[in-house]
């Protein structure tokens, strides 16, 4: 019976180390959204030596809550125009394993903040850093980069049923 | 109660209608001290010089403060519900009552075929009533949703409204412009004509909202992927607080809005008003202030009619100064709190899609000082 108890009480100290609670940012502060020098995230440069990219990391990488924003800003600020869902279309697909300017958090976060050549614009001072984070994060989940327990298993986009109707 | 939300003509120059700051401050559930609302010397809050000047807030927001034929018509159901409740709950503690006195004397069994009978009458009386005064209210309940459901169907005066819910603020369109641009988009507050029945369209951008405007109609529903229709009618000029009814995330408690009743003729005035284009900025801090509007990231999701900013994710800012509150009724639009929204809004509303943003001293003042000219 002592056993019992005891394995039941480690089995449960287990469980409460192992949780795990999720930090979800509700209050970005004003310096969450100030613009961020351009990035450097290649060794490749003109001209003479310069230092390399910067260590920089997503502080969203498999954050739910962030993959989820993302998702909306996604549809909000119009990326879904050019990329589609994902698939791609007017720009590339997000869910292919081809990236032209690479798949790192920091690539896509450039992508992103300083536009790309033929046709991807620049969003980096017109939205707030942290949204361009979590922007990335979700075009990481969508490319199959971020684990799949974090991802929204719902889709925002309009649907073309209702979501009553059978599939 | 319900003279309180007429216009008050005579009342001298207060707030709206001669309403003290406190006492709308209490009644609009604003988050905001009568210190903050009064704004520093100088500077009046902006409903004030508005066309709301002499309408009063409705005093109470409350289904039993009726103003229109629609929720007058809930009132009575409710207070029918109310008294019939009150008699089944008198009449059932006096036999309760009645029982347990009786139950200390010591009764013999009683073995008689006509006291049987007439126990036997009693039960199935009091359980045919039950039943009827169940039919009665269940057919009164039906009746009454029926009638406000059709409200002006076929009445030629209707006007049409579209209401879209977001996290967590209303957009409202008057989709009746001749052109496209200058249709009317406005956020927070709904304009109508009194006497006027109104069809409202619901409908969300995001989650599953209700609007309730309890002093006008009962609650219903906006739900992705639908229109639902909704018609209201305000009989008395005044100004009714609704909310969101249906929890719709971490900040469904500020989701308010005001429903603006005037007379047709005040209607049409403030309706041509709207359909104007922002003013165009004359001092040389308001050109830089809209400089900054349009180079900072407001006009990535803010819409200026007449100016480069297209964006639709947050309210439209056309006429914005002529709004009472900001951010969904959560405080008053004086350029105090505009300033503090402008500055960190997740510090005021955590969760909302508006960023903190960081502007110097001379930005900022010359931002407000072009929202300001937004009336």
């Amino acid at each position: 019976m002592r056993r019992r108890s005891r394995g039941l009480i480690a089995i449960l100290a287990l469980a409460i180390l192992c949780c795990h609670r999720e930090r979800r940012s509700l209050t970005p502060t004003a310096a969450d959204s100030e613009r961020p020098m351009p990035l450097r995230v290649s060794g490749l440069q003109p001209g003479p030596k310069q230092l390399g990219a910067t260590g920089i990391n997503n502080p969203y990488e498999g954050n739910a809550y962030a993959i989820s924003q993302g998702q909306q800003l996604f549809e909000q600020y119009n990326c879904s125009g050019c990329h589609f869902h994902g698939g791609g279309g007017i720009g590339p697909a997000l869910m292919d394993s081809e990236w032209i300017y690479g798949s790192s958090p920091a690539n896509i976060f450039t992508t992103i903040s300083e536009g790309r050549p033929n046709g991807m614009p620049s969003y980096g001072g017109h939205i707030p850093v942290y949204q361009i984070w979590q922007l990335t994060t979700y075009v990481r989940a969508v490319g199959g980069f971020e684990p799949q327990g974090a991802v929204s298993p719902r889709s925002d986009e309009m649907m073309s049923r209702r979501a009553e109707e059978p599939k | 109660m319900r003279s309180a939300s007429r216009r008050s003509a005579g009342v001298p120059a207060g707030w709206p209608g001669g309403v003290p700051a406190a006492e709308w401050e209490a009644c609009a559930g604003l988050s905001v001290r009568r210190r903050d609302a009064a704004g520093p010397a100088g500077e009046t809050p902006a409903f004030r010089r508005t066309a709301l000047t002499g309408l009063t807030l409705a005093p109470i927001q409350s289904a039993l403060h009726s103003a229109g034929p629609q929720a007058a018509r809930i009132e009575h159901l409710w207070w029918v519900f109310f008294w019939i409740c009150v008699a089944v709950y008198v009449i059932t503690t006096i036999f309760f009552l009645a029982a347990v006195v009786r139950g200390r004397r010591r009764v013999e069994p009683i073995d008689n075929p006509a006291h049987d009978r007439r126990l036997g009458f009693f039960v199935s009386t009091c359980a045919a009533v039950t039943i009827l005064t169940l039919f009665g209210l269940l057919f009164s309940s039906v009746a009454t949703g029926n009638a406000i459901g059709t409200l002006g169907k076929n009445d030629p005066r209707q006007l049409e409204i579209e209401v879209t819910g977001h996290q967590w603020w209303w957009e409202v369109k008057y989709p009746d412009a001749l052109l496209p641009s200058s249709q009317i988009t406005d956020a927070n507050e709904i304009h109508i004509p009194i006497h006027t029945p109104v069809l409202l369209r619901l409908d969300t951008r995001d989650v599953i909202h209700s609007l309730w405007i309890p002093n006008l109609h009962g609650k219903r529903d906006l739900i992705p992927g639908r229109v639902n229709k909704f018609w209201i009618q305000a009989d008395t000029p005044g100004i009714y607080r609704g909310q969101c009814a249906e929890f719709c995330g971490y900040q469904h408690a500020h989701m308010a809005l005001m429903v603006i009743a005037d007379t047709p003729e005040e209607f049409a005035k403030w309706k041509s008003h709207m359909g104007e284009g922002a003013p165009t900025p004359m001092t040389p801090a308001q050109l830089r202030g809209q400089q900054v509007f349009l180079s900072a990231p407001c006009a990535k999701c803010h819409n200026i009619l007449g100016l480069d900013a297209y964006g639709t994710l947050g309210p439209d800012l056309t006429h914005f100064r002529s709004r009472p509150t900001l951010a969904a009724g959560q405080l008053l639009n004086t350029r105090g709190n505009l300033a503090g929204w402008i500055a960190n809004a997740p510090a005021i509303k955590p969760g909302t899609l508006m960023p903190p943003n960081q502007l110097s001293g001379q930005e900022m003042s010359d931002l407000l000082a072009y929202l300001e000219t937004l009336k």
